[in-house]
């Protein structure tokens, strides 16, 4: 083998390795299936999952008039069940005017900034996560369809690489748990696949609902590794990623997860 | 239990939990436990000097709980819930938890069913006791151990 | 900021046994916490749970720190008559909630 045909082999293998790791589609399976049997039956009933505590705050939030100009979300989105439906399924989302994707909660921010002339929410503050799981629930049953194009592709590539790498005093990469040791035990609990299906989500261990920046800043803190700030563009272009490598596969917010 | 452990025992204690946990450098602090004997004097001070039979009773938990924090619990009591024979309480005790009393509901003949159901917290693995009182006085119990396991990654508040 | 979910419903047959859920907001800050600064997170749950049928109670709940957060309360009752369920939470820190539900029985 001529040195040249060897370097190819050595980067055709190195190439077929990286994609080797990615979960196989048909392999895809959401965080709902790890779960115990009481779990998923609490999800499953809307009269007894607490993250209807929020989306039913979050129905109250959407009609409230707020701001310089007092408009209610419905002043302009009028019913959510049928305005808002798959929205949060295909979010992070360009913003042209931001040049970059932008999450559901930045987007209701953008929102009540511009719009309606009031304060943006805190990050995780029970308003924000309410509107969220409110306009999350309209995309239940929805397949994830965020889009990649031209425009988006640079910042889920670099999603992408947040992914693979590794980080923390434990120096270990997303992809090392989530996309090789899925179904695995961690500590008593399985292993996800770390697909986003369900959020914002009623988390056993919060005893609350929460954000999937939350989720992973938790992950981050989790490696020994320094949590980006939540609405950092590391954050956002990680959940964009995500949200593409579950693609198609249907949305299940507000979730509960263990 | 001492309300401020010295600074050895608050160590060797929280180093005894990180080290179980295999969590190394992570301190976490060891919560007050109960102890048996302290729900069995829980159970004691609910019924008294009667005697406590096992039957009747049917405690359902989880035999592994995903998460301490929240674990489903249904009880239910054989009985006609007449007039005439119905279960008057149903009280839920939990062994290690920092205090053995977890709930305790009270019923009557108008609930139709004794059928009663919650989510709970268990702070580690243990015993949780339901004990039933019926309107002839008599005390009747179930018993299940649940094992808990922790969450993986523990975040900052 | 409480709210409160209940799922009672809207008609049953008179003598039929009905289930009643109900879930609350409420934190249930058990009293055994400690912040980031080592100080104990006070005791702040709801303690009490009272269901009454048209005025009448029919089911009562002591609730200890060892209810999950966010307490969810399943009971059941006779369809004895039309009329209104109410349910009332109290507990520390003054908390008291009260929501009402209607039935009709046929």
């Amino acid at each position: 083998m001529t040195p040249l045909r060897g370097l190819w082999a050595v980067i055709l293998l190195t190439a077929t390795a990286a994609f080797a790791a990615e979960i196989p589609r048909a392999e895809r399976r959401s965080g709902y299936d790890f779960m115990s049997r009481e779990t998923r039956a609490m999800q499953d009933d809307d009269t007894a999952n607490p993250a209807m505590l929020w989306v039913l705050e979050g129905e109250a939030l959407w009609r409230r008039q707020v701001g310089a100009v007092g408009r209610a979300c419905a002043d302009c989105h009028g019913d959510a069940r049928t305005t808002m439906k798959g929205v949060a399924a295909r979010h992070p989302a360009f913003d042209a005017a931001r040049g970059r994707p932008v999450t559901l909660e930045q987007r209701i921010n953008g929102c009540r900034v511009e719009r309606q002339q009031a304060p943006p929410l805190a990050y995780e503050s029970r308003e924000l996560l309410a509107l969220t799981a409110y306009v999350a629930r309209q995309s239940r049953g929805l397949p994830i369809d965020v889009t990649i194009d031209a425009r988006t592709q640079p910042f889920v590539d670099a999603g992408r690489a947040t992914f693979y790498r590794r980080q923390g005093q434990l120096n270990l990469a997303c992809s090392q748990c989530h996309d090789d040791n899925w179904g695995r035990q961690l500590a008593g609990n399985a292993i996800p696949q770390a697909h986003p299906t369900g959020y914002p989500i009623y988390r056993l261990e919060w005893q609350g609902v929460g954000s999937l920046e939350r989720r992973l800043r938790g992950c981050l803190v989790g490696i020994r590794a320094e949590p980006y700030e939540f609405g950092a563009a590391d954050l956002v272009d990680l959940e964009l990623y995500l949200m593409s490598r579950a693609a198609g596969m249907k949305m299940d917010a507000p979730a509960i997860r263990p | 239990m001492a309300e401020h452990p010295s600074r050895r025992e608050f160590l060797r204690v929280a180093g005894g939990v990180a080290a179980g946990l295999g969590l190394g450098a992570v301190i976490t602090v060891t919560p007050a436990r109960a102890t048996p004997a302290a729900m069995q004097e829980a159970i004691r001070k609910v019924v008294g000097a009667s005697k406590v039979s096992p039957g009747r009773v049917k405690l359902e938990m989880p035999p592994l709980s995903e998460n301490g924090n929240t674990v489903p619990l249904t009880v239910s009591v054989e009985s006609p819930m007449t007039a005439a024979d119905y279960v008057k309480a149903i009280h839920v005790f939990t062994e290690l938890n920092p205090q053995p009393d977890v709930v305790s509901f009270r019923l009557g003949p108008r609930a139709g069913r004794a059928r009663v159901a919650t989510r709970i917290r268990l702070a580690t693995t243990q015993t949780v006791v339901a004990v039933s009182e019926l309107s002839d006085g008599s005390f009747w119990s179930d018993t299940v151990a649940v094992v808990v396991t922790l969450a993986a990654c523990l975040e900052d508040a | 900021m409480a709210g409160a979910l209940i799922n009672v419903p809207e008609r049953a047959n008179r003598g039929e046994i009905v289930e009643i859920k109900t879930l609350i907001s409420h934190p249930m800050e058990t009293g055994y916490r400690r912040n980031q600064s080592g100080a104990r997170v006070e005791r702040d749950i709801i303690r009490l749970f009272v269901a009454t049928y048209n005025g009448t109670e029919i089911f009562r709940a002591e609730l200890h720190p060892a209810i999950t957060a966010n307490p969810f309360i399943v009971f059941s009752t006779v369809a004895t008559e039309s009329g209104t369920l109410t349910f009332k939470w109290t507990g520390d820190n003054a908390f008291s909630v009260t929501e009402s539900a209607s039935i009709t029985v046929d």
